[in-house]
């Protein structure tokens, strides 16, 4: 889960990390009071989980009250790159800034293990300058059990060259920032820039940070931070049922047992939806191993409601679960739906092999639904439902 | 031979007598598994009887090695406890540790792969949100459905659990040496490269199969490996090409950010290595079997 800067801010603060105040406002006149509260002026923040915000005309200065809610009024609203600015922080000016560095933390997939990035040129994205200038980027492999000691970040400190009236307060920095990064189980905490200011004090002036999911049965206050209104209505409806879905373009509705299968089942679709007008898979929902009837018909339900799906694959490789527990699965899920009072007017492709398969396939074909065919390899399947949904949409 | 795991194995479930672990015991057992014992500390001294076969339970992993020489451990403790039992089985020095749990926190799996290390790498760590290995006909540990394919020739190594059955389902006429499920989170324990390396080595094992989706450089990694240190014939397939960048795809660590991660260089990667790969699942099954028909 990627944070707003104003979350950053408050999880940095928490910390003891140096940030300037700031509250966060969803209403332009509410930028007076919160400019009032700073002393007379503000810098007007758009809060968008995307870069180069600045550059878009996402961050302007007020010099009063009064222009900081017209600051507010422009920005509130505004698309930077796809995504509607729907919140504003109202921040403390910053003092005269003198140098602008990089410090980051983040996992090490390849490594297995977690890595310090820090460089004395910040201000600009770091993939910038580790691309043009990769001396200037230090980056230092941290040990997951000894994190980072004041030992550890005068290491960091000196790897990156930070000048020595500033490399004391780096280095509290950095402890500070390791703190954040553990106690908030974050998968990367970065400072873009830390600015050394006229007073001689660093301060974090921006900050990402993304939270590890699996970890929020520690971190109940994870609930809070998600971004509901950006969320996708279909999306929303399906993480209200504990379903694995994501939506995507295309109008081939899609569920599928075991995260790999679906993603490969996606691929499948989108390649037999080449001969089939370029219809393309219309969303990922993964129902796990051993899905009831209920699943599947919660499943079925929230598939059924996206009107860009014009064909539904049910792509099922029985492993523990037997086929014909899935079989019976569908036909009661459609049974249900229709109880429900839901019309399934949208054709079924399904496809179920392995365990049981045989029982399964006759389950299906006893049931004689309409609006279900069966084909039994996936890539038939696949073939079959693109040409459905291709029929449907003309 | 085949790698890992044979009928030798003696196998111990820690979180035996929870809800899964009761049901995948029993599977197990089922597949000709030589389950030796469970480890709960509340429960030590108990036994469970799945179908006529009483398994002793056990405080701990030590325990339970010293009473019944015990040489691999499957974890199915809830996600919570799940750090703790692995560092435990480490401590315990048992040579693999098999971790099915879903969901774990990456500090935690950073944690107890650093603490593998700290202890000299002593416990092979498969996944975790895997679902672990089998060696067709001899042993099952984990949650593979063991009646899907027969003893054989091909190594199958894959991220994704239902793409590895999906695999053993396509082949089941040939058989499979080992298939060993490394599971799709960020930080694993056994990688791609160190089941190609076994496998490399395992007299009875002619063609490897790997699977991999989108997410990190593991595949572009195992790559370069095959190409130079892979002799025998690998197929691959990758899943994921339409995956939209920056959305989690099911398993934690199947996400595109940027350009990195994508199933298009991992394809890339692995043809570049020699590796024939699959545009589907059966595509690549037809591609091995074209492959050992010579």
């Amino acid at each position: 889960m990627d944070l707003f800067e104003y979350q950053a801010r408050d999880l940095f603060a928490k910390h003891d990390v140096p940030v300037l105040a700031g509250e966060v406002i969803d209403t332009p006149e509410a930028a007076r009071a919160a400019t009032e509260r700073l002393g007379g002026k503000s810098v007007v923040k758009a809060q968008v989980k995307v870069g180069g915000r600045g550059k878009a005309g996402g961050v302007k200065l007020a010099a009063s009250a009064d222009e900081a809610v017209a600051r507010a009024t422009d920005i509130l609203g505004m698309d930077i790159k796809g995504h509607t600015v729907h919140k504003v922080m109202i921040a403390e000016t910053a003092p005269e800034i003198l140098e602008e560095y990089y410090v980051s933390f983040l996992l090490d997939r390849a490594n297995r293990t977690f890595l310090s990035i820090a460089s004395v040129e910040g201000g600009m994205e770091i993939e910038e300058v580790a691309a043009t200038r990769p001396e200037a980027v230090a980056k230092t492999p941290i040990d997951a059990i000894d994190g980072v000691t004041p030992e550890k970040a005068r290491e960091i400190v000196e790897a990156a060259k930070f000048p020595a009236e500033v490399a004391d307060k780096v280095a509290d920095v950095l402890v500070k920032l390791w703190d954040t990064f553990i106690k908030e189980d974050a998968l990367l905490v970065e400072v873009n820039p830390l600015a050394k200011v006229a007073s001689g004090d660093v301060i974090a002036l921006d900050g990402k940070v993304s939270l590890d999911d699996n970890a929020e049965f520690r971190h109940p206050d994870f609930e809070e931070l998600h971004d509901k209104a950006a969320a996708n209505p279909l999306e929303a409806a399906a993480k209200e049922k504990n379903l694995n879905y994501v939506k995507l373009d295309g109008e081939v509705g899609i569920i599928g047992n075991g995260a790999g299968l679906v993603m490969s089942t996606l691929d499948v679709v989108a390649y037999a939806g080449e001969k089939h007008g370029n219809v393309k898979p219309a969303n990922f929902l993964d129902i796990g191993g051993g899905a009831s009837a209920q699943v599947m018909a919660n499943g079925l339900e929230i598939i059924l409601g996206d009107p860009d799906v014009k064909s539904v694959f049910v792509n099922v490789f029985g492993g523990i679960t037997a086929c014909d527990e899935v079989a019976n699965g569908i036909v009661q899920a459609l049974k249900l739906l229709e109880d429900r009072g839901e019309k399934v007017e949208k054709p079924l492709v399904v496809r179920l092999d392995g365990n049981n398969a045989e029982l399964g396939r006759k389950i299906l074909t006893d049931a004689a639904h309409p609006l279900v065919q069966r084909v039994d390899t996936m890539d038939g399947a696949a073939d079959k439902a693109a040409e459905l949904a291709h029929a449907a949409a003309k | 031979m085949a790698i890992w795991l044979n009928k030798d194995s003696k196998v111990i479930v820690q979180g035996m007598t929870g809800a899964t672990g009761m049901k995948h015991t029993k599977l197990m057992l089922g597949d000709g598994t030589t389950v030796v014992g469970g480890v709960n500390p509340r429960k030590a001294g108990q036994s469970v009887d799945f179908d006529g076969t009483e398994v002793p339970v056990f405080g701990t992993v030590k325990e339970a090695i010293e009473k019944t020489g015990a040489n691999v451990s499957v974890i199915f403790v809830p996600e919570k406890f799940t750090k703790d039992a692995v560092v435990e089985a480490i401590d315990a020095e048992i040579p693999l540790a098999v971790v099915i749990t879903e969901g774990i926190a990456v500090h935690d799996s950073a944690s107890f792969w650093a603490y593998a290390g700290k202890k000299g790498n002593k416990t092979r760590i498969i996944g975790p949100n895997c679902p672990g290995i089998i060696t067709p006909g001899q042993s099952n540990v984990g949650i593979i459905p063991g009646d899907i394919t027969k003893p054989g020739r091909i190594g199958l190594v894959s991220k994704s659990g239902t793409l590895t059955y999906q695999m053993m389902y396509e082949l089941r006429d040939i058989g499979f040496s080992t298939a060993v499920g490394i599971g799709g989170d960020p930080i694993i324990g056994t990688t791609h490269i160190d089941a190609l390396k076994a496998f490399e080595a395992d007299p009875e094992t002619d063609l490897i199969v790997m699977i991999g989706e989108i997410g990190g450089d593991a595949e572009e990694r195992a790559a370069d490996f095959i190409k130079e240190n892979v002799t025998k014939p690998v197929v691959g397939y990758v899943a994921g090409f339409t995956a939209p960048e920056g959305k989690t795809m099911g398993h934690a660590g199947a996400i595109v950010s940027g350009s990195s991660g994508t199933a298009q260089a991992k394809k890339e990667a692995l043809e570049a290595a020699g590796v024939k790969v699959g545009k589907t699942p059966t595509e690549t099954a037809k591609l091995a079997r074209e492959i050992l028909a010579g």
